[in-house]
């Protein structure tokens, strides 16, 4: 047989090291706390949450083709749910978090009953109408705050953990464990059999609809798990803020607009992208924030200049000039 | 009578939101882009306007004959220079190309003049008002607005239908590839629907500014606005988005005469109901 000659591989060197340098680098963060100051954790944190934020961005946009530009909408809800499941239902804040999860994946079906009638980009300005609906019917919530918000009561912060260090590494540890989980779960979706439908839809959907996959079952899929683990997110930002107001909540360009940026940056539709672009974007913000107004100029430069020049973003750049994947999920025929 | 009142006004901005819309309902039906910048250009008029009434002491209408131009040419370029190289089977570099567009507009206005909310003031006009029977006053302004716009979705539906230009538009959207073929350039005919698209945004731009307040962050509530009433109306189809502009400002309207905090969320409701119960909008003509 001839067939015997060749095997299907997925892995490579490169990817098989940087395995091990993945699983290095996880063990130096979890012990950040021990090597790193308080303004460090804050900002490794909020590293972590616009990576994990840009992963499902990714998954939802560069895999599903579904472009939303109202994730603020899951991102404010797991922030109120948090607030409203300690102060009415006297939840430990530890415990609301994963349930502000399953509420977030909750909610998210009658909101796809509805958007995922809108294709292309009326969907996206779709996602953005909930997204206002969530934000002008929060600021009616007189118990929360109403429009100007409210913080997290002193005895649910302190039910966290009594030594403010401690609470402050905890939640840093969440938010790793958080943002590791999410990209291990992008990674297997991506390379099960649900994922290699959705890779095969994304590349052409006549095609992959005539071979038997039902595309809204698997859209809807995605867009449910994507909305439990942003509102999970949520949750945890708000954690970390302690202070929750509607327009915070629900800020298009905090939760949306930098998260597309930094996956339009470093490559849209690869698991590496949202990495590189994270960096990237951090890596502006620290040396360029003084600029304020034109910081984000900037930005949107760069991202028109990517999208039209490099569509496929700085990794896309890297891995077809180096022909390299660290988190592989093409399949290459390799001789015996 | 306080809400037959409230009610005729929502009738009267509704005519704005078809306005708003009139220009995204164009270039969609052209070449499929959905222009996520279109409320930040809309603001971005206003703020033109604002300065040339200003510095050349001209009445807010009068601005026009700098700003209409001016976007005009603005709508052109754009299209022939970035977003002709968006254009493709890919929905999503339009989409995030105009993204980006849009937050250069808002940030380079803040940037340029403070976030301070702005108004021009186009004189006796705006407090002026037609007093009917039964205590009804409608304003001269709003009146205008809505004889404004319906006039102007007139001439795009004659342009549309009636031209040899809306004859290249209807073409390129159907079939680009047969239409460059019969020597239609398509770059060119996108660059002038979207310099028509810029110039209805000018003059709703205008008109927002005189009958509100705006800053520079007050374009993507406009966006959304235009996007309800084409989607409500249904698509393609612009006496529709008229229509669609009119549910928009009627639920407004009676949401903040319940409680004013329900304006805005009254809208976004009607617009889900719409989408629950028909999705392809009320007089749709076009698949998206």
């Amino acid at each position: 047989m001839t067939t015997d000659r060749f095997e299907i591989v997925q892995s490579s060197s490169a990817s098989r090291i940087s395995i091990f340098i993945a699983f290095f680098i996880i063990i130096i963060l979890f012990f950040a706390p021990w090597w790193a100051g308080r303004a460090d954790i804050r900002l490794l944190s909020e590293i972590f949450l616009y990576l994990s934020l840009a992963s499902l961005w990714n998954l939802l946009a560069g895999y599903c083709g579904l472009v939303s530009v109202g994730q603020q909408a899951f991102v404010g809800f797991g922030g109120y749910l948090l607030f409203a499941l300690t102060i009415f239902a006297g939840f430990n804040p530890l415990l609301a978090i994963p349930i502000s999860g399953i509420f977030g994946a909750l909610i998210s079906l009658p909101i796809a009953f509805l958007i995922f009638r809108l294709r292309g980009a009326y969907f996206a300005i779709g996602t953005w109408v909930v997204a206002e609906v969530f934000r002008l019917s929060f600021a009616q919530i007189q118990s929360l705050g109403g429009g100007s918000g409210s913080s997290l009561p002193v005895a649910i912060v302190r039910s966290i953990a009594s030594s403010k260090a401690m609470r402050e590494s905890l939640i840093y540890w969440m938010i790793l464990g958080l943002t590791v989980l999410i990209l291990v779960s992008v990674y297997l979706i991506l390379r099960s059999r649900r994922g290699i439908a959705l890779i095969a839809i994304r590349d052409n959907e006549l095609a992959s609809e005539s071979l038997g996959i039902n595309i809204t079952r698997s859209k809807l899929f995605v867009y449910i798990i994507t909305s439990g683990l942003t509102t999970i997110l949520g949750a945890l930002i708000f954690l970390q803020k302690l202070r929750i107001s509607p327009d915070a909540a629900f800020n298009v360009n905090d939760w949306t607009a930098f998260v597309i940026f930094i996956v339009v940056i470093g490559g849209i539709g690869t698991i590496e992208g949202p990495i590189i672009g994270v960096l990237v974007f951090f890596l502006l913000r620290e040396t360029l924030a003084d600029l304020g107004t034109i910081y984000l100029i900037m930005l949107g430069c760069v991202a028109i200049a990517v999208m039209i020049k490099a569509p496929k973003g700085v990794w896309g750049f890297v891995s077809s000039t180096f022909k390299i994947e660290l988190f592989p999920l093409s399949r290459k025929l390799k001789n015996k | 009578m306080d809400w037959i009142n409230s009610i005729i006004q929502g009738i009267l901005v509704g005519g704005l939101y078809a306005l708003f819309a009139a220009g995204l309902s164009l270039i969609f039906g052209v070449m499929r882009l959905v222009n996520i910048a279109h409320g930040d250009l809309i603001i971005l008029s206003a703020f033109l306007g604002l300065t040339v009434s200003t510095s050349l002491n001209l009445h807010p209408f009068a601005s026009l004959i700098v700003v209409l131009p001016i976007m005009g040419v603005f709508g052109y370029v754009l299209q022939r220079g970035i977003l002709n190289k968006t254009l493709g089977n890919d929905i999503l570099p339009p989409l995030l190309v105009t993204f980006g567009l849009s937050v250069i507009i808002q940030n380079g206005l803040m940037e340029l003049y403070t976030a301070d909310p702005q108004k021009m003031n186009a004189g006796n006009i705006e407090v002026a008002s037609l007093s009917l029977p039964g205590g009804l006053n409608i304003g001269w302004f709003p009146l205008l607005m809505f004889i404004i716009s319906i006039i102007i979705i007139g001439i795009l539906q004659f342009i549309f239908y009636k031209t040899s230009l809306g004859r290249a538009f209807r073409a390129t959207s159907d079939d680009q590839e047969i239409a460059q073929l019969m020597g239609l350039s398509k770059n060119h005919i996108y660059g002038l629907a979207m310099a028509i698209s810029m110039i209805v945004v000018a003059i709703a731009g205008i008109f927002l500014g005189i009958r509100t307040s705006f800053d520079p962050s007050a374009g993507p509530s406009r966006l959304i606005f235009g996007f309800e009433a084409v989607i409500i109306g249904g698509l393609g189809n612009l006496w529709g988005t008229l229509i669609g502009g009119i549910i928009l400002g009627v639920s407004q309207n009676i949401g903040a005469k319940i409680n004013p905090g329900w304006q805005l969320l009254a809208g976004h409701i009607a617009f889900l109901v719409v989408l629950a119960f028909r999705p392809k909008g009320l007089f749709h003509r076009m698949d998206g």
